[in-house]
């Protein structure tokens, strides 16, 4: 009965019309919704925007987004902007028994889907993020040279936030519970291009259990395959 | 039930954002402060609730929530969920929407502005005028956004208040504190809307909160 039930899922999935992204492959935001996209199986088109040509501030852009920014996202009527919010909107609209990402059902699970999924917004996207700026966007995007003082300061603030994940991950297999979340997920893209993009991926190898987390994920199937298209090496 | 147990000075907006939320949810709560001066929030007892060593942190039972947006969404799921709309899936991604626009665009330009008129002076320093005006540029332009939205609806998700509205409550109320108290007089259906969020009992709660007595 369950293979029927998936069989079945997999099928009024490929019958939907398949939702649009917006924006370009290689944003960690636009990133977030489609690693919820792979996950739940979901048919997706990835709409490019002309950023040096400005098309984030095009009129067309502007109704799917009134800050112009990406990702905007498209499901048949429904427009909707800010990558959490969409992702969001595909994980609800995906739900299944077997797949349950955000646990709405359960006061508690829930309530550490949102706390890790705000530590992410607040503590550890600002410590990783200005590391990977300055070895990586600022040099090969601006020419810019990388400012060393920023990096360091952000190592120190990277290190504080992964000492407190090292002990959360030392006492649950992933960071909502035991359970695989959107809390989680929301951590892919940041973590990969500092794994990637900077020379500080050794960082993890001090916090052992946030480093079996980290390729734990990059085990799955949907963030192999994201990884691959984000690569900065190729 | 017991009363949950809202940790974190009533000076902070992050704290009075959970306020906001508690009181509209009609969750029985209790406020206990924390002594920055002493170094409260990085005592193990207050580390045990919020790792990160930081106000808010609420305490359920045995459950600890941190991170004041969690926490909101934890009130309103324990007692009114209508204020999320997570059983209709249009209606609760319009209030995903504007919570995110609350916290990285509205806020995020706030925020700043309250700390240089409001908490850098108090802790001894000098107003940055320059950081006052560029997120003045930034908070004006959000405010063009919000003001074509309200245009469209009454509340920011659609015809019905939810958190959305309700996080944005403790910020806006400390920008009375500031010189720019009047920034919404340019922007008549965001007045509009925030004249009818003060008229709520929750919101005169949260008001009377942070007046300088408390």
């Amino acid at each position: 009965m369950l293979r029927l039930a998936t069989i079945a899922t997999t099928l009024t999935r490929k019958l939907m019309a398949p939702v649009k992204v917006f924006g370009p492959a290689a944003s960690t935001n636009v990133a977030r919704v489609l690693v919820c996209l792979e996950e739940v199986g979901a048919d997706y088109e990835l709409v490019d925007i002309d950023f040096p040509g400005k098309g984030h501030k095009r009129p067309d852009h502007l109704a799917r987004n009134p800050f112009g920014q990406v990702p905007a996202f498209q499901d048949g009527d429904v427009i909707l902007f800010e990558s959490r919010a969409i992702a969001k909107y595909v994980l609800r609209k995906y739900k299944s028994e077997q797949l349950d990402l955000l646990r709405e059902g359960n006061l508690e699970e829930a309530a550490m889907v949102d706390v890790w999924t705000e530590v992410e917004t607040h503590q550890y996207h600002p410590a990783l993020s200005p590391i990977v700026l300055e070895c990586f966007i600022y040099p090969t995007l601006r020419g810019l040279p990388t400012n060393q003082k920023v990096v360091d300061e952000s190592l120190e603030k990277a290190k504080k936030v992964l000492e407190i994940y090292e002990t959360h991950l030392s006492k649950h297999k992933y960071l909502a519970g035991d359970f695989v979340s959107f809390a989680d997920f929301n951590h892919f893209a940041c973590t990969f291009y500092f794994m990637d993009a900077t020379p500080y991926s050794n960082l993890f190898d001090s916090y052992p259990y946030v480093k079996a987390w980290w390729e734990n994920l990059m085990s799955r199937p949907s963030m192999k395959k994201l990884g691959a298209n984000m690569s900065t090496r190729n | 039930m017991a009363p949950v147990k809202l940790y974190g000075p009533t000076l902070s907006w992050n704290v009075t954002r959970c306020v906001a939320a508690l009181e509209e949810a009609g969750v029985e709560y209790e406020l206990v402060p924390i002594n920055f001066g002493t170094g409260e929030h990085k005592s193990p007892e207050h580390v045990a609730r919020n790792p990160f060593g930081q106000v808010p942190a609420l305490q359920d039972g045995d459950l600890y929530v941190w991170e004041s947006r969690a926490i909101c969404k934890y009130a309103c799921r324990k007692n009114k969920p209508e204020l999320l709309k997570e059983g209709n899936l249009e209606e609760s991604a319009m209030v995903d929407v504007w919570l995110e626009v609350e916290a990285h665009q509205y806020t995020s330009a706030l925020s700043p502005i309250l700390f240089e008129c409001l908490i850098h002076p108090m802790l001894g320093g000098a107003t940055d005028q320059k950081v006052i005006d560029e997120n003045l540029v930034k908070l004006k332009k959000v405010l063009e956004v919000y003001e074509a939205r309200l245009t469209k609806c009454k509340y920011l998700a659609g015809d019905f208040l939810s958190l959305a509205d309700l996080n944005h409550v403790s910020a806006t109320l400390c920008l009375a504190a500031t010189p720019y108290a009047s920034l919404f007089d340019a922007y008549p259906h965001v007045k509009a809307w925030w004249s009818d969020m003060l008229a709520k009992p929750s919101v005169q709660k949260v008001a009377a909160l942070m007046k300088p007595s408390s």
